[in-house]
Parts: structure tokens; sequence; C-alpha cells
């Protein structure tokens, strides 16, 4: 790094100005709350939207020895887990045509796929009812054709939750795995072809281990993204289908139960905090910011 | 250029084509229906299509909540987009021209909202507002929106910088220009394509936030997603689909068009140049 005469790269006090902003806004409404909320878990419920500042540890205990819980908490991890595994097992044909088709306007691909993180959230999550309801486009074609006498009940399944969430995180997911292949050294298959490998064979020696990270970037993504939905079971799932951040929603605004709500949010922040660890500590957190900024 | 030419080959990059193909008409057939779904004369808001009508386009023009939310959610996004491109453009600078102490803390701490499930950002700040006994506010919202934005923000600023050779700025320095109009007439105009592309992500992140606005609206307050969501409890309407396809012109025109100007603008610009030189 070559500093020249008068650009002071060094100018800690100018540095620190710059980003102050950004550092408080961040420690102020996010850290903080987060602390605050840990302190919170060890508050005394008294009544609906009324605790007391008598430290006890009666909400960990109910979060603890209630089976109710524990069922959210795992149903949870296995929707997150069958989402991010059906997001890399369709997403990875997409990132690859893009990477390595001669059609001349990718970019257009690449377009389509920013184009749903424009479209809002709600809107998409609710366009599936026309896809899966009663009225919705199978149900209707397939009455239409005789085959069923009555709808098949697609909607307020899990099933359709998956689906929806599937739907949301596909993009991340293709994103992630072309950032990673557009990294890749396009003479090392050239070379392994010339070698006599196969082009599948190239493609699992080379291509296939060099793009795992940006494939590793997107699991993790999409895993966090979907454990932490609200939205998806809440328009899609039926009262079963309900996930841990709905099962926070109802306990803080229904209920009213403040402590416990706090201790349930601690316990997803730390459950996805220890997976996004575990990830950082093979993988680093570059390529998801890589996969972020494309 | 990499499409196979072998026999194993060819097949993968058949199922490729294919896959490729279904995942697109996967991604973009729920949306395609709820467009087509809004122009239907019928009173439900399911199929079958009874005939075409702007019926339900009349009837959420009247819906006074409807247009209030979207009073709201729109000065809100304007707010956050201005603020935290504002902010997000300073601590890019700071992350990508200085050398400071806790550099990388700093640089995770900016990336960590988005990481962070919108639920436990949620529930924390408005646990943090109930301890120290504030009610929720507007203030709440729009500064729960910057956070949600921000991140975001600082990756695409940052993204750019690192891309403006330093070298320019140098240039002006050395020459005399003091810091400020170095950053005015070098550094910002070199920045505005990201400038840009952050006002617009800013403004459809919190135009869109759903999850994290259901915690932290003021009561009896809707933006145009919990809006959404309140329609969507009694049944799924026609005038639902009708704003729906309504915010997806709005959310995916002003974008399209904005890049559209901008790549005009700039062939202009490369025009007179070409006739300048």
């Amino acid at each position: 790094m070559a500093a020249a005469k008068g650009w002071s790269i060094n100018d800690r006090r100018l540095a620190w100005a710059l980003a102050a902003p950004t550092v408080i806004l961040i420690v102020v409404l996010m850290i903080l709350p987060i602390a605050v909320m840990a302190v919170y878990t060890f508050f005394t419920f008294v009544t609906a939207g009324i605790e007391e500042a008598t430290l006890t540890f009666a909400n960990w205990q109910e979060f603890l020895s209630d089976s109710y819980y524990h069922g959210f908490l795992f149903k949870t991890v296995r929707v997150g887990i069958v989402t991010a595994i059906i997001c890399a097992l369709l997403g990875y044909f997409p990132a690859y045509f893009i990477w390595a088709t001669a059609f001349r306007h990718k970019w257009l691909l690449l377009l389509l796929l920013i184009v749903p993180f424009w479209i809002s959230f709600t809107i998409r999550t609710f366009s599936w009812i026309h896809i899966l309801g009663g009225q919705g486009l199978i149900n209707a074609t397939l009455l239409h054709l005789g085959l069923i006498s009555e709808p098949l009940r697609l909607l307020y399944t899990e099933g359709a939750v998956i689906m929806g969430l599937v739907h949301f995180l596909l993009p991340y997911m293709i994103l992630n795995v072309y950032v990673s292949l557009e990294g890749i050294d396009r003479s090392l298959i050239l070379a392994a072809r010339s070698m006599g490998c196969t082009s599948a064979q190239a493609f699992r020696e080379v291509t296939l281990p060099l793009s795992l990270p940006g494939l590793a970037a997107g699991l993790l993504l999409c895993f966090v993204l979907a454990a932490g939905s609200y939205v998806t079971p809440q328009l899609l799932g039926g009262p079963r289908d309900a996930l841990f951040g709905n099962l926070i929603y109802d306990t803080i605004m229904g209920q009213l139960n403040w402590p416990l709500g706090a201790t349930l949010s601690i316990v997803l922040f730390v459950l996805l905090g220890l997976v996004a660890v575990a990830y950082s500590r093979y993988m680093g957190l570059s390529q998801i910011m890589k996969g972020m900024s494309a | 250029m990499n499409a196979p030419s072998d026999g194993s080959g060819r097949w993968g990059w058949w199922l490729t084509c294919a896959m490729t193909l279904l995942v697109y008409i996967f991604m973009f057939a729920p949306i395609v229906a709820t467009v087509v779904l809004s122009f239907n004369a019928s009173m439900f808001g399911g199929f079958p299509i009874t005939g075409f009508s702007l019926h339900w386009y009349e009837v959420l023009m009247q819906n006074e909540n409807v247009l209030t939310a979207f009073r709201t959610s729109m000065w809100i996004a304007l707010v956050t987009a201005a603020v935290t491109t504002l902010i997000g453009i300073g601590a890019s600078l700071a992350l990508v021209r200085f050398e400071f102490p806790g550099k990388s803390a700093v640089n995770t701490l900016a990336i960590l909202p988005a990481l962070v499930p919108e639920t436990i950002l949620g529930v924390g700040l408005l646990v943090m507002i109930k301890a120290i006994d504030q009610p929720r506010s507007y203030l709440i919202l729009l500064l729960g929106h910057i956070l949600l934005a921000l991140p975001f923000v600082v990756l695409v600023i940052q993204a750019r910088l690192i891309g403006i050779r330093r070298v320019y700025e140098e240039a002006s320095l050395s020459l005399g220009a003091p810091r400020g109009s170095t950053f005015r007439e070098i550094t910002l105009p070199l920045l505005m394509p990201a400038v840009f592309a952050s006002v617009l992500l800013a403004f459809t992140i919190s135009f869109d936030n759903t999850t994290a606005s259901l915690f932290w609206r003021p009561a009896g307050v809707e933006t145009m997603p919990t809006q959404i969501l309140s329609m969507l409890k009694v049944s799924i309407s026609p005038e639902v689909n009708a704003l729906g396809t309504l915010m997806i012109v709005i959310t995916v025109g002003i974008p399209l068009l904005g890049g559209l100007a901008a790549k005009l603008l700039s062939g202009l610009k490369s025009q007179k140049q070409q006739m300048g030189d």
C-alpha cells in the first residue's frame, strides 16, 4: 500500500469519526438489545405484559423441561436443513448453467435472479396460495380434467412451508454458487480435459470441489434464514406447521410473556450463532460477504 | 464455451438446461398467477378466471387503510434510504481508505445485522425499549429499518470503493486540494453508481420489511406489508391480488427504469467524450 504524502491512511481520529455512526447504531440497536434480552430471561413473569426484576431461573426451567418447546426446536431445525438441502440441489443447476453457457445475454439470467429481491417477500409468499390452494392452479387444473373430485390439501402443510422457503431462498443459493464458480480458473478445467478426463470427471474432480465454498455459504444462509422465518409458516402453514419464529411472536405479542419470549429468542440466537461460528471456523465469513455483495 | 462435448457431459448438460428452465419457472409462476388473477372479474381471489376487469383496482383505490399504509411505508423507506446511505458511505470510507486498530471488528460488526434473524432483532429492540419504559414509536421503526439496511449498503459501497483506485485521490491531494473537496470532486462522483444502488437497495429493504416491522410498529400503525398480512387473515381476495400487482409494478419498475436511465446517461456521456476527442 503506497500512501502518498498528504493522504494520512493512519489518521485514526478521522477513521473513527467516519465509522462512528455505524458502530453506535449497531451497538445501541442490536448488541445492547440482545444483552438486555439475555438479562430479561431471568426476570419473573407476573401476568400478561407485566414482569418483575426479581431474578429467577423459572423461564429457563420451563424451556428446558417442557417438551412442547423442544418439539418446536427440532421441527425448526429439520425444516431449515431440508430447505437448505433442497435449495442446494435445485440451485446448483442454474448457477452452473449461467456460468458455463455460451449464451450472450448472461446478465439477463442474473437479472432475473435479482428481480425476486425487489418483489415484496409477503407478496411472493402469498402468491403460492394461487398455486397450491383449494382454488389454486394445481387443484383447478386437476378438477377441470376430472382427475380428482375434490381439491387436494396442498396448502397449509409442512410441504407448502418448505416450498415457500425454497422459493424465497433459492436466489441466495444460486448467486452464492455462481460467485464461487466465477472465481474458478477455467484453464484448470481445460487442463483436466486435455489430460484425458471426461467432462463428467472434470466436473467431479475440479469444478465441484472448487465451488464448494459457495455451496457451503449458500447452505448456511438458507438454513439460518429458514430457521428464523416467521411469515412463511404464518401464510402457508397450518397451525401445526408453526416454527420457532412463530412461537416467539405468539409468546410476546399474544401471551405478552416477555421473559419467556426473551428466553426463546436467546435460544434461537445461540443455536443459529453456533451454526454460523462452526461454519466460519471452517470457511471464514468472507465467502458470505462475497455472495451478499454479488 | 464450457458446454461439454463428450457423451456423459452432453447428458449432464441437457439435465442442467432442463433444471435451469424448471427453476426459473418455479421462481416466476406464482408471481405471474397473482398478476393474472388481479385482472379477474370473479368475486374470489383464486382460479378459474371468469373475465377481464379492472374493478378490483378501483376498489383498492378507495381503500383508505391501504392508502395510509402506502404513505407510511413510503416516507419510512425514503428516510431509511437517505440516512442509511449517508452513514454507510462514512463506514465504507473508514474501512477501505484507512488503517486503524479495531478495523476488522468494525467490519464484522457492520455485517452482523444481516446474519441475525429478523425475529431476534425485532424482539431485542422491543425488549430494550420496554426495559426503559418507552412506547413503540415511528422513531423505533425507522431506526430499526436503518439497522436492517445498513449491512447491505456498506457491502455495496465498500465493493465499489475498493474498485476506485487511490491514485486519483492522491493526485488531487498532492496538488493541494483539501480532503473535503477531494472527496466531493473526485471520490463522490466515482462512487455515484454505488450510492444510487444503495439508495435503491435500502429503500426496497425498508419498504418490504415484514417480520421486524410487526414487532416495532406503533400500536394501530400498518406498513404496506403488514397491511397485506392483515388483509390475508380474512381470505385471499382479488383486492389483495390487485395490491400485490401494483406493488410488483412499482418495486420492479423503479430499479429497472433507474438502471436504464443510468445506462442511457453514461452512454450519452461517453458519446460526448468521443465527440470531444
